[in-house]
This record gives C-alpha cells, sequence and structure tokens, in this order.
C-alpha cells in the first residue's frame, strides 16, 4: 500500500488504540488502583469483591455511571453546564497525542503526532483545561462550585508559569522541543535524572543533573498543582467545599470530570516520564526497528513508568495534608516561579562555562 | 490572657518542610508495605470470616419467644412488650385459653404475635420490660428477605428460633 495509506491506517489505529483502549481503561484502572493503595496505606483492604482481587470493579463503577440518571437541576445555566464535562476532559486527551509512548512498531512510530513543537503544544492544550473547571463552576449558579471554580482556576494559572519555566533547562540541554528528539537524546547521553549511559564519567554531566533534579522537583509539584491534586486540591476538597466545582454534577458528567482529573493525572506522568525519566527506553532494550518483540517491550516499559509515577501521585495524596489557599498561591509565585527562573540562569551559566556541550 | 505558644526553632532544611515530607512519605510507604505482606491484621473479611464466636453474653441479636418445660409458650399476651416496643415492631393478637386446657390457670396466650424485623431496632427493651421472660434477644444479627412479607415473623417463626427455656421464673421480682 502506499505510504499515505499506511500512514493513514496506522493514525487511525493509534489513535483508536491509544484513546479508546488504552487511556480510557487506564483511567478506570487508575481510580482502582487509588482505590486499593489508598486503603492499603490506611491499613484496611480497598475493593476487592468484584472479580478476582476486585480487578472487575471498574466495570461495575462504569455500568453504573452509564445506568444512572442524568439529572439537570433547574438553576444552572444549560449550555455551560453541559459543556463544562466536555471542556474538563477533551485537552488531557488531547495531550496524550504527542507523547511517544513507545519506539516503532512494524515500522509506524509509536505516537499519534510527532509535531517538532512538542513540548509547546502540550503546555498550550494544558491550559484549555482551566476552563472546564471555570465553566463548571459559574454555569452551577451556587456558591460552593463558585467558590471551587474561582479557587481552581487561579491555582492552575498560577502554577503553568512554574510548569513552562522549570522545563526549559532541558530545551537548553537538548535544543529541540520535538518529545521524539529528546527520547533519543537521553538514550544517547543518559536519562536527564540519571544519566548512567554515554559520556557519563565526565563530571560536567553530573553537575548538570543537580539543575536537572531541581527542574523535575518543580515540575512534578506543578504537575500536582495542575491537575488539582493533594496536596493541592482546595478546589475540590470535600471538608471545604461539598464538592467543589463538581458539586452540581452527578452520573455521566461527574464520571467525565473525574475521568477528566484521572486522565490529566496520567498526561502530566507521561510528559514527566518522557522528559525527565528517559521516556520508553530501558537500558539495554533496543527501539522497535530490531524486532516487533522489542516494540512491544518499549510499549510496555513506557506504561510501567507511568504507573510507577502514578503510585507516586497516590502516595503522596494520602500522606501529605493540604495547603491552604494563600500559602498554595505564595509558593506558586513566590517559590517555584524563583526557584524555575534561576535554575534557568544556573543551566544556562554551566552551559556556557562548561567546555563541551553534553 | 495571653499564652505565648513556644514555637520549635526549625533549621533551615527544615523550614523547606522537605525532610518531614520524606519521612511521611516513608511512614504511609511502611504502612502500604504491611498491608501488602498480609502483616496487619485488621479487616474481617465478612462472610468468609465472622466475629459470631467473639460476640458477648449481653449481644442483641433478633428477638425469640420461648417454651417453657412443660411446652406452655410463656407468653400470656400482656402486651407490655407491644406497648414499650420504640419503633411499634410489635403486634399481638392476645387470646384466651379455654377452659378444658391443661394450663387454664393462666387465662391468656398469644393467638398472634408478630415482630416486624424491618422495624425490629435490636434495642431489647422488649426482653427487659417482659414480666414472664418470654422474649428473649438471640445472637443472630443477619436477618434478610426478599419480600416485606417475609420479614415479619410471626409466633411460630419466633417460638422455632426461641426454643424451650429450662429454669426458675422470678415472677413479679421487683428487682428484676
Amino acid at each position: 500500500m502506499s505510504t499515505t495509506t499506511f500512514l493513514l491506517l496506522t493514525s487511525l489505529l493509534k489513535i483508536i488504540g491509544i484513546v479508546f483502549l488504552v487511556i480510557l481503561p487506564m483511567v478506570s484502572y487508575a481510580v482502582y488502583a487509588e482505590r486499593r493503595v489508598s486503603a492499603l496505606i490506611q491499613d484496611r483492604l480497598g475493593p476487592n469483591r468484584v472479580g478476582p482481587a476486585g480487578l472487575l470493579q471498574p466495570l461495575a463503577d462504569a455500568m453504573k455511571f452509564l445506568l444512572k440518571e442524568d439529572y439537570t437541576p433547574e438553576h444552572v445555566n444549560k449550555f455551560y453546564y453541559w459543556l463544562a464535562p466536555c471542556l474538563a476532559m477533551v485537552p488531557a486527551i488531547t495531550t496524550i497525542a504527542v507523547v511517544p509512548f513507545g519506539s516503532t512498531l512494524f515500522g509506524a512510530p509509536m505516537v499519534i503526532a510527532d509535531i517538532n513543537v512538542g513540548v509547546l503544544f502540550v503546555f498550550a492544550i494544558a491550559s484549555l483545561g482551566v476552563y472546564g473547571i471555570v465553566i463548571a463552576g459559574w454555569s452551577s449558579n451556587s456558591k460552593y462550585p463558585f467558590l471551587g471554580g474561582v479557587r481552581s482556576s487561579s491555582q492552575m494559572i498560577s502554577y503553568e508559569l512554574s510548569l513552562g519555566l522549570a522545563v526549559i533547562p532541558i530545551f537548553l540541554l537538548v535544543g529541540k522541543l520535538r518529545l521524539t528528539e529528546i527520547v533519543q537524546y537521553q538514550i544517547e547521553h543518559g536519562w536527564m535524572l540519571f544519566p548512567f549511559a554515554g559520556d557519563w564519567t565526565n563530571p560536567a554531566r553530573w553537575l548538570l543533573t543537580i539543575p536537572l533534579w531541581i527542574s523535575f522537583a518543580v515540575f512534578s509539584i506543578a504537575v500536582f498543582a495542575e491537575t488539582n491534586r493533594l496536596p493541592f486540591d482546595l478546589p475540590e476538597a470535600e471538608t471545604e467545599l461539598v464538592g467543589g466545582y463538581h458539586t452540581e454534577y452527578g452520573s455521566m458528567k461527574f464520571a467525565l470530570f473525574f475521568l477528566g482529573e484521572y486522565a490529566a493525572m496520567i498526561t502530566g506522568s507521561a510528559i514527566i516520564v518522557t522528559l525527565f525519566l528517559g521516556g520508553w527506553h530501558f537500558p539495554g532494550i533496543p527501539d522497535g526497528s530490531h524486532g516487533w518483540i522489542f516494540g512491544l517491550i518499549n510499549i510496555f516499559v513506557f506504561f510501567a513508568k507511568v504507573a510507577a509515577l502514578l503510585f507516586v501521585f497516590i502516595w503522596v495524596r494520602f500522606t501529605l495534608p493540604r495547603f491552604r489557599y494563600d500559602q498554595l498561591m505564595r509558593l506558586g509565585w513566590v517559590f517555584f516561579f524563583e526557584i524555575a527562573l534561576v535554575n534557568i540562569f544556573l543551566v544556562a551559566g554551566l552551559l556556557t562555562v562548561l567546555p563541551n556541550r553534553i | 490572657m495571653a499564652f505565648a505558644v513556644a514555637r520549635p526553632k526549625l533549621t533551615w532544611p527544615e523550614r523547606l518542610f522537605l525532610p518531614q515530607i520524606f519521612a511521611g512519605m516513608a511512614i504511609t510507604l511502611n504502612h502500604f508495605k504491611n498491608m501488602l505482606l498480609g502483616r496487619t491484621k485488621v479487616t474481617v473479611q465478612y462472610p468468609e470470616q465472622k466475629l459470631d464466636s467473639t460476640l458477648p453474653s449481653y449481644y442483641r441479636g433478633a428477638p425469640a419467644l420461648v417454651k417453657d418445660e412443660s411446652g406452655r409458650i410463656r407468653c400470656v399476651a400482656c402486651q407490655l412488650c407491644e406497648f414499650i416496643c420504640p419503633p411499634r415492631a410489635i403486634k399481638i393478637e392476645p387470646g384466651e385459653i379455654p377452659p378444658a386446657d391443661r394450663f387454664r390457670k393462666v387465662e391468656k396466650f398469644p393467638r398472634e404475635f408478630d415482630i416486624d424485623m424491618i422495624r425490629c431496632i435490636y434495642c431489647g427493651m422488649c426482653e427487659e420490660v417482659c414480666p414472664e421472660q418470654a422474649i428473649f434477644l438471640r445472637k443472630d444479627y443477619a436477618i434478610t428477605g426478599l419480600t416485606r412479607a417475609e420479614m415479619v415473623h410471626n409466633k411460630e417463626k419466633l417460638l422455632e428460633i426461641g426454643g424451650v427455656m429450662h429454669g426458675v421464673v422470678l415472677k413479679w421480682n421487683e428487682k428484676k
């Protein structure tokens, strides 16, 4: 078949495969994992009745959400009330389109859209996530969702600064924005956080790792804030705001918000893995051009890393108390913004001072 | 009156709260590990494991009527339990013991005795108030049914749960 048909066919397969067969099941199992892991941390068992060890629980949840009555209260602004959950879910899933989740499989690159402004696309679309929450808060015409929406939008906008600035050191180092090239760089020169490949005995490389760790820390914390996860979950904290911006929602629309939050978590983890942890690379395993089995293993390695990061998300949620709103804003505007800026200058200085650009 | 709270002096790494965060995360990870390895046994997996053998003697389960050793139903249909039952779950229809019967001295017996188990709150007031020691709360707690009609325990069912009571009845004892 011609290259265009091959491209179209593989793109279609990748879109359907990734969005419907990987991300949505992963989101439901992320909910299951959260319930199980949080329960084990709290000295109790989670859902373990439906299916072996409770593994069919997400199916039961999906059935519940589908079959429940979808009620629209009278006091809401109907058009925006219906629009908001879609706006919450779409950016999270759209962002996955640029993340390379594998090397190649049968010659087709394992990324839906390998655009050369990959990371910029991610930040642009992730910023759209604010709209869903703001519109949900306003359209509900009720005080708790309003407060939750306003708080969440200001929180997300504040932490987007740190999100963007924190990864600039990586671009100073790699020189490219395309995500597949960043992964390629990490394969040749060692992962950003653990540079055990390529020229790794060079002390200059290790000196660069310190600002990269700072960058990783700031970026991860900003991802926590962007996805409204504890310790930054004041907008949706049950003890504070009843339900926050999703108080007035039930059944399928609530499910969309819920899934959108977990999809954003998965997307954030995927970006962290791609930028800092070497993407689909595992030392010793070649990429997919050496055989389809390696292509499959690379995909598996990527999702294993994402799953490990999701575990860290859940672990942190059930360890730390939540931030008060003014503390949260102070952290975003004063603390992380400055650290990210200083980090950029540090890396730029190191790269000019060090003799060989690694 | 003002009370000065002594705040501890934090070193600068402590003020970042990072050591405390990592210590906290180590604690939660420990809990997670202990639960995974089965070292923490807290949850009772209900239908497979039950705590029935550890129920105290004063545990309040479902009410039941008893017969005495001569086979007479102990209840004399005084309707005190019906009166005191808080959710009014008990319905008694008293009847006269025919003069030809062996137990004619007692004069009254319950013709119908229904306890609606959906209403019963297992408080034990009926057992406490009964002057004849005729109604007791057993140790079974899992009373289920598929219809509301099934959940009304009538006299036969109550006697069946109750069985026979041996021992002296302390009639009209003011200390009881």
